[in-house]
């Protein structure tokens, strides 16, 4: 299901669609730098193509995401980029990478943050819960074979605290053994000292964070637009 | 019985109390009209009632009322029930009449001065300075639309319906006009944060409801301060000469007030966390700048007649990070005990006083219709307005707020302390029924602490309220939330959108870049790190726990090589079952049942061996910790000296004393040891002695061999480290025959003696993954910790760091060398 937001369409889109350079024509992400927030890049298109002035849809490649600048700060950003080429998260059965991505793409990596509402059944929430987590899963299983190993996720626990100056990589190891020692006590608690803990599977990585709460933490709320949705487009499953 | 009993005897000390008080001031007053009389001799003793009695009695008072609370605590299945405070109002209510028994008049009573003054202060200081910071500000538009708009709403609502009621007739001839409905309606309409503490503690409902009532009940004073002084100053100017002026001068005076008190805080905080940044040196009194600080804050703020309770509440919140952080982890240990002693006592004191005060005739005046109306109404206005309120922000809340949790809320709007304080302040002059205000403020206080605190923990139950979640957090959580903010940044970054998500970022960015590098030390700076944190005290919890297996064993060397404690027993037995088999039955009996006592005896090592294993964990100060380690272990026999000083903890560390306080003990086991050995202290004796007598002996030999002072040491006498190594098989020798003093002590006897004893004390801080292994009933607990030790850094690296800068290998007696009791032991 996408959600587009109609506030944010009459204030950011219009102007947008308006200003002659900043029309979809102009822009050719593929190929040049694109600092221009991808989100209106693609809620331009979208809107262009109802037109019968209608260009092509954009297509939206990693170089275009790598380059925005306010990520460059950002410790996984590498990780994000590539949940957005991610096959799996798609909410289909497919596994792999796209090379580059449409707005329908992109709207399904965004729907994983979608906030809970009042109408909310628990079944919904449930699964909704289970979806964010798969995507958090995802991120961490580089390799896509459904096992975070300790090397996967010895690098994502790096990554993160790479920008505080005080850790070197030894600490960050330290923390990654000690989590995933954590999974493996919690879930295979009589494990013998020969046995060997292979990664974490989905089962186990939703049991050792059964008690976070997500529905509160993994959201994206504008500040800017109204927060009541515009349901358009297909319901998909 | 337990509880008869105890409650008796302490109705019977009270009256005892109570009967020194009732007789001593005469007494004393009549012991000096005598002393009066004859002034010529100097007398011996005499009794200076008077010069000691303000703080006198202030002291007892504090120390009743901690003897109520301990009473009341002393039976958990009554507190289950009955929420503490509302015990210690109905035993304030029984001290009360006691002293209206002896006095005929009611002689002590919560003066507002004394509340606002000397018990608010810190309990509030408290709950700032433990302010679940990062709930309260994602909260804080919902606790301050209920602070606000519904305090505002409680007060004029009350008012005018009390208002109504009495144009309708419902109670009476009363002398109230409007303004004085509404000055009453602004008193008793907030939330008191005292009393909502003291019950959702006991309740543990969920975090965001506990944060919703408990931070509605803090901000809520500067609503509460401004309307009450606001329609004190209508009532004074009289209602004619109210203008629209007046009105908005109050409507400004509001923010004034609450944002003003706010900045007062704020500016302590910050001044306090540039404090602490260099306080390294006055360490002894750094937690008491919390106090100060915090008081000056509260005082100032009431300097200007701005929001007290806001002043202290900012001030707690805004230094918490900075001073944790630069502070020295005891003394931040120390500051939040204190807080608590502080705030606890003071919470103690205000419920007790709260209940003595009701017992005093000359307060009361009755009007049934106005206490019951009033009941009614704060119920009612409550209710409809937190329902009213809620739904307005469910229309933009996330998560919201269900049912269930409303009613709680609704329900939780206790009146407390503040607002009987503010009804006591009203001016008779002014409003001739203040009595009557008083009393039924009274009965409102005590209706909803008492009815409305016992009855929340059976509503929350029936309700199903969602409780509070365990606190503790998993390393991976925590790995993970950090993931969720990044990543919710990122989205953001990418959908080039702004979200809150986006602020919280800049804040964070804000801080880190700016108010870190001004408020925290630069050392400090760097440990910055909440994932780093919790593996820090999950590491820190493992060696606890891991301690406390070695306790529970009898010591922490068994744990190391459980192979060593079965070999040694065996040796052991071997050794020793012949010549006294008896000790040999006892002693095993001895060591399950002695374990109560080594316990007490234990803990100052194992204290500083997680100490140690928490330093352990900062690189920086890892590298001397064996030295610190068997220093502190050295410690544990007790035979260090206080350098009494005020302002140092340190204890002696001058290495000839402890080199021949060691050699003494040395002595005096040894001489044990070999009477022992040759059968000639008798074994029965020995056995059926207790630890305490052991010890007594001990040191009666201790200071025979002191007065005897021959030199016969048959050890090596090198420096100190060497004396210890040395000591180690002794100790193994010594224990079959006179008992085992300190279980952590006990050497491994059967290690191969080539691996010289401090780096198997390292080995103690940092688990090796043997050891681990040899737990098998604490499979989970002690897990964490193997980590540090893959890494190689615990013991290992830190034994290459250590030998080539070490000279102590050369002082070191050839550790291979068989130690003299062997030989004795061989034949």
């Amino acid at each position: 299901m996408y959600f587009l937001h109609k506030r944010c369409y009459r204030n950011a889109v219009k102007p947008v669609c308006e200003q002659k350079s900043l029309l979809p024509l102009n822009i050719q992400p593929q190929t040049e730098k694109c600092s221009f927030p991808v989100f209106f890049l693609f809620l331009v298109v979208e809107q262009v193509k109802h037109t019968p002035t209608c260009v092509l849809p954009l297509r939206c490649r990693k170089e275009n995401l790598e380059n925005i600048p306010a990520l460059a700060e950002n410790p996984i950003k590498n990780q994000i980029i590539e949940a957005f080429f991610d096959k799996r998260n798609q909410h289909g059965n497919e596994v792999g990478s796209f090379q580059e991505i449409g707005f329908e793409q992109f709207v399904m990596v965004m729907s994983h943050f979608r906030p809970p509402n009042l109408k909310t059944t628990k079944e919904e929430k449930q699964e909704m819960r289970k979806e964010k987590l798969r995507f958090l899963f995802n991120m961490h299983d580089t390799d896509g074979d459904g096992i975070i190993t300790l090397q996967e996720y010895r690098k994502v626990v790096e990554e993160l605290l790479s920008n505080s100056g005080a850790m070197d990589q030894d600490a960050a190891h330290e923390i990654a053994d000690a989590a995933m020692l954590e999974v493996a006590s919690t879930n295979v608690p009589q494990m013998s000292p020969e046995d060997h803990y292979e990664g974490i599977t989905f089962q186990h990585f939703e049991q050792i964070l059964k008690d976070l709460e997500m529905e509160t933490r993994m959201f994206i709320r504008f500040l800017d637009v109204d927060t009541t949705t515009m349901h358009c487009g297909k319901a998909t499953s | 019985m337990g509880r008869g009993g105890s409650v008796r005897f302490w109705i019977f000390g009270s009256m005892l109390l109570i009967g020194v008080w009732g007789q001593e001031p005469k007494s004393e007053r009549h012991d000096e009209h005598g002393g009066g009389s004859n002034v010529s001799g100097i007398s011996i003793v005499s009794l200076e009632w008077e010069y000691v009695e303000p703080p006198y009695l202030v002291a007892l008072w504090i120390l009743v009322c901690f003897l109520c609370k301990l009473v009341i605590e002393a039976n958990h299945h009554v507190t289950e029930f009955i929420p503490e405070s509302a015990l210690l109002i109905c035993s304030g209510f029984i001290l009360g009449g006691m002293i209206w028994g002896a006095d005929k008049v009611q002689t002590f009573r919560l003066t507002p001065y004394d509340f606002f003054h000397y018990f608010l202060p810190p309990i509030i200081l408290d709950t700032g300075y433990s302010m679940p910071n990062k709930l309260f500000f994602t909260n804080l538009g919902g606790i301050l639309i209920h602070a606000i708009i519904g305090t505002c709403w409680n007060a004029a609502s009350l008012g005018l319906s009390l208002w109504g009621c009495q144009i309708g007739g419902a109670m009476g001839d009363l002398n109230v006009g409007l303004l004085q409905y509404l000055l009453f309606g602004s008193l008793i309409a907030a939330v008191d944060p005292v009393a909502v503490l003291a019950v959702f503690e006991q309740v543990h409902v969920n975090e965001v409801l506990f944060i919703m009532v408990f931070g509605e009940s803090l901000l809520n004073d500067g609503v509460t301060v401004v309307l009450f002084n606001v329609f004190n100053a209508f009532v004074t100017l009289g209602g004619p000469r109210i203008n629209a002026a007046e009105i908005i001068k109050g409507i400004i005076s509001f923010f004034v007030v609450a944002f003003g008190g706010s900045l007062v805080g704020f500016v302590f905080g910050l001044l306090f966390a540039l404090l602490s940044r260099c306080t390294k040196n006055i360490q002894i009194i750094e937690p008491g700048f919390l106090f100060i600080l915090g008081y000056l804050a509260y005082l100032t703020a009431e300097m200007l007649s701005l929001s007290a309770i806001l002043s202290i509440v900012f001030f707690g919140v805004c230094c918490q990070k900075y001073i944790n952080a630069n502070m020295d982890e005891n003394s931040v240990r120390t500051m939040k005990c204190a807080v608590k002693v502080f705030a606890n006592g003071a919470e103690t004191m205000i419920f007790v006083f709260l209940g003595i005060s009701a017992i005093d005739k000359s307060i009361w005046v009755w009007n049934t219709g106005f206490v019951l109306l009033t009941l009614l109404f704060i119920l009612i206005y409550r209710f409809m307005g937190v329902f009213f309120l809620t739904w307005f922000m469910n229309l933009t809340r996330l998560v919201p707020i269900d049912y269930t949790d409303q009613v709680i809320m609704s329900y939780g709007g206790l009146r407390g302390a503040v607002a009987y304080g503010l009804a006591v302040m009203l001016d008779e002059a002014k409003i001739e029924e203040k009595k009557l205000m008083v009393s039924t403020t009274l009965i409102v206080v005590y209706f909803t602490v008492i009815l409305q605190g016992v009855t929340m923990k059976p509503l929350v139950k029936w309700l199903k309220v969602k409780r509070a979640a365990s606190a503790e957090k998993t390393l991976i959580e925590k790995v993970q939330n950090r993931a969720f903010e990044h990543i919710l940044v990122a989205i953001e970054d990418i959908s080039g959108q702004k979200g809150n998500n986006y602020l919280r970022n800049k804040w964070f960015k804000f801080e880190e870049n700016w108010m870190s590098r001004i408020l925290l030390r630069p050392s400090v700076r760097e440990r910055q790190d909440k994932v780093f944190n919790v593996f820090h005290q999950l590491n820190l919890k493992d060696a606890m726990s891991y301690v406390v297996e070695g306790e529970r064993r009898g010591s922490l060397e068994f744990i190391r090589n459980e192979s060593a404690f079965v070999d040694f027993k065996k040796k052991f037995g071997e050794d020793m079952t012949m010549s006294m088999p008896d000790i040999m039955a006892d002693m095993s009996d001895d060591r399950s049942a002695a374990s109560s006592t080594r316990k007490e005896s234990v803990p100052s090592v194992s204290l500083e061996v997680h100490e140690q294993a928490m330093r352990g964990t900062r690189a920086a100060e890892g590298l001397d910790s064996h030295h610190l380690l068997q220093q502190h272990l050295y410690k544990g026999r007790k035979q260090h000296r206080h350098r009494y000083s005020r302002s140092h903890f340190d204890i002696n560390k001058d290495e000839n004393e402890i080199q021949e306080i060691f050699q003494r003990t040395m002595k005096s086991r040894l001489e044990s040891f070999k009477s022992g050995k040759m059968g000639v202290a008798p074994p029965k004796t020995i056995t059926k002695h207790t630890r305490k007598e052991q010890q007594q002996k001990l040191q009666n030999k201790k200071s025979k061999s002191r007065l005897s002072g021959d030199e016969d040491f048959e050890f090596s006498e090198g420096d100190s480290a060497s004396g210890y190594d040395t000591s180690f098989p002794v100790r193994g020798g010594y224990r079959p025959g006179a008992g085992i003093e300190n279980p952590a002590f006990m050497p491994d006897v059967d290690l191969p003696l080539q691996i010289p004893p401090w780096l198997e004390d390292v080995d103690s801080v940092a688990p090796s993954q043997r050891a681990q292994v040899r737990l098998p009933w604490t499979p989970s607990n002690l897990r964490r910790l193997s980590p540090l030790r893959i890494s190689t850094r615990s013991s290992d690296s830190f034994n290459l760091a250590e030998a080539p800068g070490d000279h102590q290998d050369d002082q070191l007696p050839p550790p291979p060398t068989p130690p003299p009791h062997r030989d004795g032991d061989v034949v």
